[in-house]
């Protein structure tokens, strides 16, 4: 399959036949989801309209942590094994989950504020998350500073995956350190403790976030490698050229 | 009508229940359109390339931006 993939041509034949479907059920789960825990969902007998962010801050919160993840599977991928498409991959994915990432973590402080009674606090989930924030602007930002592509595609991939020991730190830092974040209550090893009036709307959501990601990465992806292709034709004229 | 005003109030939470729904949902915009604007505008340069050079067989990024 990954071998299959490796020529362009066919990758982007594949996105296109995909795009349709993915970009249809993004719709549906994204108004589905949002009208679910916007509208019916029952408010939280504690926190009251509030628990509303969490249809947002959630799947915003793991959609920041998976792209991450892709981006460091796709990097160690691009430098082991040097798939061509891989580091076109993590590349793409970068803006997607730094953009999530930010979401996850103003939506956090909107929702503190009224439940905590602070927008933010030095603890370890919400500064590792904020890490991972950081990680993303100086992956992106490494891209862009280096002209050669193969050289940049080599520096920011090692920095993905030195990175990448944050991603643990995020998810397990309600466990490991005393913090003013709740404990993980979907993920969890004896299922989730989440009623399913307020569970399934979520993970519709999470649906739709996900599918959202992919779409836009295969957007970004194709876009990538047109603009390398454009590049290699325009080495190819001025070399004639001269 | 009430109803309405009830919704939007969000049990006096709206402060911070919207402004959560409305960054989620101009990161969403922001980054679909310029990634989209970006694919059409490098499939546009592209073409002007292809179109000064000998016709080739199809490679690579060549498939239509959908």
């Amino acid at each position: 399959m990954l071998t299959r993939l490796a020529n362009p041509t066919r990758f982007v034949r594949l996105a296109d036949r995909l795009l349709p479907w993915l970009i249809g059920a993004m719709a549906i789960a994204f108004v589905v989801g949002l009208v679910w825990g916007l509208g019916f969902a029952p408010p939280d007998y504690q926190q009251g309209d509030t628990v509303r962010i969490m249809y947002v801050h959630v799947p915003a919160a793991w959609l920041a942590m998976f792209g991450y993840s892709f981006m460091a599977v796709a990097s160690f991928v691009a430098l082991v094994w040097k798939h061509p498409l891989a580091d076109v991959a993590a590349k793409a994915a970068a803006p997607i989950g730094a953009g999530f990432c930010l979401v996850a973590l103003v939506t956090g402080s909107l929702w503190g504020a009224p439940m905590w009674g602070t927008w933010w606090v030095w603890d370890a989930r919400l500064t590792s998350m904020l890490v991972l924030f950081f990680l993303y602007v100086g992956y992106i930002a490494l891209w862009s500073a280096i002209d050669e592509p193969e050289r940049a595609a080599k520096a920011a991939a090692i920095l993905a995956l030195v990175g990448a020991v944050n991603v643990p730190i995020v998810k397990f830092s309600v466990d490991w350190w005393s913090t003013l974040h709740q404990p993980s209550s979907i993920m969890r090893m004896d299922g989730p403790s989440v009623d399913p009036t307020i569970l399934w709307p979520l993970l519709i959501n999470a649906l739709a976030f996900q599918l959202y990601f992919v779409v836009v990465l295969l957007w970004r992806m194709k876009a990538e490698l047109i603009t390398r292709r454009v590049r290699a034709l325009t080495l190819g004229l001025a070399a004639r050229e001269a | 009508m009430d109803k309405i005003a009830d919704f939007l109030a969000m049990g006096g939470y709206a402060a911070f229940v919207w402004p959560s729904f409305a960054l989620t949902f101009l990161v969403v915009i922001v980054l679909g359109v310029t990634s989209r604007r970006a694919l059409k505008q490098a499939q546009a340069r592209l073409d002007l390339l292809e179109q000064s050079r000998p016709a080739r067989r199809p490679r690579a990024g060549q498939g239509r931006a959908a």
